[in-house]
């Protein structure tokens, strides 16, 4: 079975790995254990990963016939980890937006405007596509609940999208230009407040793969939207105008590549999700681009080509990031591991009488 | 405020009838959810969701529980049907040699937890606790988010396909506010499943463990019965045979919310940093 097959989520993958558990134990003693029923202790799986450390051995635990402990989230990854990466995106164009405003670069500042207006537009349409109750979006806006990262994720949107819309129109047809300019400006206060938020989204849940990640995720996906932010004006602007995106880019680019190295350090076995199967895959394809990107950024000052190329890679690496952040908590929350080992390992500490800290994390004495 | 109510579920005394997962189904009307055949000992419900609100789990071990015996030896009459189990001439507590395989059963359900990550995270306030301390999802509001699914620490929350919102134990809400027992206590019939209010059952089943230790089964524990625990304790909580992971139970449960303010620290630091680099990029030259 391949890595891409035990992410699924029809249950086959589960029941294949149990039988391969109880035929690998029969054959060691065929005799004394042909009667046994399944045993209910699913053990480790020992699969060889294709980027498998060779020095950390698999840790020993126990499931319940290898089933996932925490239910996986039921969002689509188009629908989700795309707002995720359109959210972000719209988020730090208007920051630069309001800068090219203020500093006197036209083509920027309207490039950036249609850009966050157009992102924001998709990434309402995908949030409601999400629900599985299309029609009463509306009760999103019923209460407002600091509790709930969705909640306040949906006001702070509320907000910002027709900003960022009004923004958009008066630069299109040219009319209302005060009340564009004023658009502007609120959606570089509220734009970030919409890149930064759904780290706190997605670390809220009790998903391994995004929880353990909480004190990084918000650093992550605003780094990544100043990437993709940056990457979208040096697409749209001149070389005369595309300086300050230059270096949003770069600056993003590279933050983005730093935090998910350090987040991924501190994650303990949780990090495996990362590095396993399509999330595996994502995180690499997208660092790759974001780094190429950045330094296509850095050597093409002179040369529109190079910079538009930058540009259209920073984005890339930047959806990339976000849909392989998604795809790593869905790994981690279809395999029983993520869930039990840092959890075991906690209670383990706590009975020794070390000191857990209140975010969780072990302080031996 | 009522009285807090909630479950407490004696594993050591369930016999996976699964009678539960039958009159919770009849009582609220469950959809059926797919007819399997897992292979997973007689569990063929799999696992709670949003058409399974009892789950009963099947564990076979090869470890002794205490001395079992098949009971075709017995020397002396038969005891008749209905003699008290202290009065049988054997019974899963007498204290003897182990025998190789034990069979662990408990029916899951909810945990009603007092703080509750599936109602912290809810947009909509389609989850709210009543007033008997437990937690409802009021379908008519919920718009089928599916924020508390992945929320939910013990995985006890699924969406209804075909109508996209989420369901869960209600602890039979009409019921209990007619002062009735919920329907899986109700058909339980070894009383595994105990409803009460919350302070007489931990009371009870500190002393059931106690018992149990007592006599010679060391394995009995209670699970989340401590109200110090990473959610506060559950209103309905469970005595165990094995660790929590061997049912599928996660060792450690947190309510992620524990850890919000931080993260909205963190996440403001992030807005704050984003807006003050994008403006410091231009700074500077102008090429
Ligand atoms: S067990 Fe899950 S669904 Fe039940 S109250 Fe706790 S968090 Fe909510
Ligand atoms: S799916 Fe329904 S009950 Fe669950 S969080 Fe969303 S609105 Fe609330």
């Amino acid at each position: 079975m391949s890595e891409e097959a035990r992410g699924r989520d029809d249950g086959q993958a589960g029941r294949d790995a149990i039988s391969e558990e109880v035929h690998g134990r029969q054959a060691l003693s065929p005799g004394d254990h042909a009667r046994d029923a399944l045993t209910g202790t699913a053990g480790p799986r020992r699969r060889r990963r294709r980027r498998e450390r060779p020095v950390v051995p698999e840790p020993e635990f126990t499931s319940y016939y290898g089933r996932p402990v925490v239910k996986p989230p039921v969002w689509k990854a188009l629908d989700i980890a795309g707002y995720l990466f359109l959210g972000g995106l719209a988020g730090a164009s208007s920051v630069l937006s309001a800068g090219a405003e203020l500093t006197g670069r036209p083509r920027l500042a309207r490039g950036t405007r249609i850009g966050a207006a157009g992102a924001i537009a998709v990434s309402l349409a995908a949030l409601v596509h999400d629900l599985g109750r299309p029609a009463r979006f509306v009760n999103m806006l019923r209460v407002l609940k600091w509790t709930s990262p969705m909640s306040v994720g949906s006001w702070i949107l509320s907000a910002y999208a027709p900003a960022a819309g009004a923004a958009a129109l008066s630069a299109v047809t040219g009319r209302l230009p005060r009340i564009g300019t004023a658009g502007a400006m609120a959606g570089a206060v509220a734009g970030p407040a919409v890149a930064a938020y759904t780290g706190v989204l997605l670390a809220d849940t009790a998903v391994p793969g995004w929880h353990e990640g909480h004190r990084e995720l918000p650093y992550l996906f605003v780094s990544s939207a100043a990437g993709a932010g940056g990457g979208l004006g040096l697409l749209v602007a001149p070389l005369a105008e595309a300086a300050p995106a230059r270096r949003m880019g770069v600056a993003g680019g590279t933050a983005e590549l730093l935090v998910a190295h350090f987040m991924r350090r501190r994650m303990g076995v949780v990090a495996e999700a990362y590095e396993t199967g399509r999330a595996g895959v994502l995180i690499r394809t997208a660092e790759a681009l974001t780094g190429a990107g950045a330094l296509a950024a850095v050597l093409g000052r002179r040369s529109r080509w190079l910079s538009a190329a930058a540009g259209g890679a920073l984005l890339a690496g930047s959806a990339l990031t976000r849909f392989g952040v998604f795809e790593a908590g869905m790994i981690s929350s279809k395999d029983p591991k993520y869930t039990v080992v840092p959890q075991r390992a906690r209670l383990d500490a706590r009975d020794d009488g070390n000191a857990v800290r209140p975010d969780g994390t072990v302080q031996q004495h | 405020m009522a009285e807090r109510m909630g479950f407490f579920t004696d594993t050591s005394v369930c016999i996976g009838c699964k009678a539960c997962e039958v009159a919770c189904k009849e009582w609220n009307a469950i959809p059926e959810d797919g007819l399997n055949f897992t292979g997973m000992s007689y569990d063929n419900t799999e696992r709670l969701g949003a058409d399974s609100w009892r789950h009963v789990a099947f564990i076979e071990q090869r470890k002794p529980l205490a001395r079992q015996e098949p009971g075709v030896d017995h020397e002396g009459p038969v005891p008749p049907l209905g003699t008290p189990p202290d009065l049988a001439p054997m019974n899963p507590m007498t204290p003897g040699e182990g025998g190789d395989l034990r069979w662990l059963m408990s029916s899951d359900v909810c945990k009603h937890c007092t703080v509750a990550a599936c109602l912290d995270v809810c947009p909509t306030g389609a989850l709210f606790r009543t007033e008997f301390g437990t937690v409802v999802v009021q379908s008519d509001v919920c718009n089928g988010c599916g924020y508390c699914i992945p929320a939910c620490p013990f995985g006890v929350l699924g969406q209804r396909k075909d109508d996209g919102r989420a369901w869960k134990c209600t602890l039979c809400y009409d019921r209990i506010g007619d002062g009735l027992e919920p329907a899986c206590a109700k058909a339980c019939p070894t009383d595994s499943i105990q409803y009460g209010p919350l302070d007489e059952l931990r009371e009870r089943a500190a002393a059931r463990v106690t018992t149990l230790n007592d006599a010679g089964v060391d394995d009995a524990r209670l699970y989340l019965a401590d109200t110090d625990d990473g959610i506060g304790g559950a209103g309905a909580f469970f005595l165990l045979l094995d660790d929590p992971e061997v049912y599928g139970l996660p060792p450690d449960p947190i309510a992620t919310t524990r850890d919000l303010p931080a993260m909205w620290r963190h996440a403001a630091l992030a807005a704050a940093g984003l807006l003050g680099a994008g403006l410091l990029a231009f700074a500077g030259r102008r090429r």
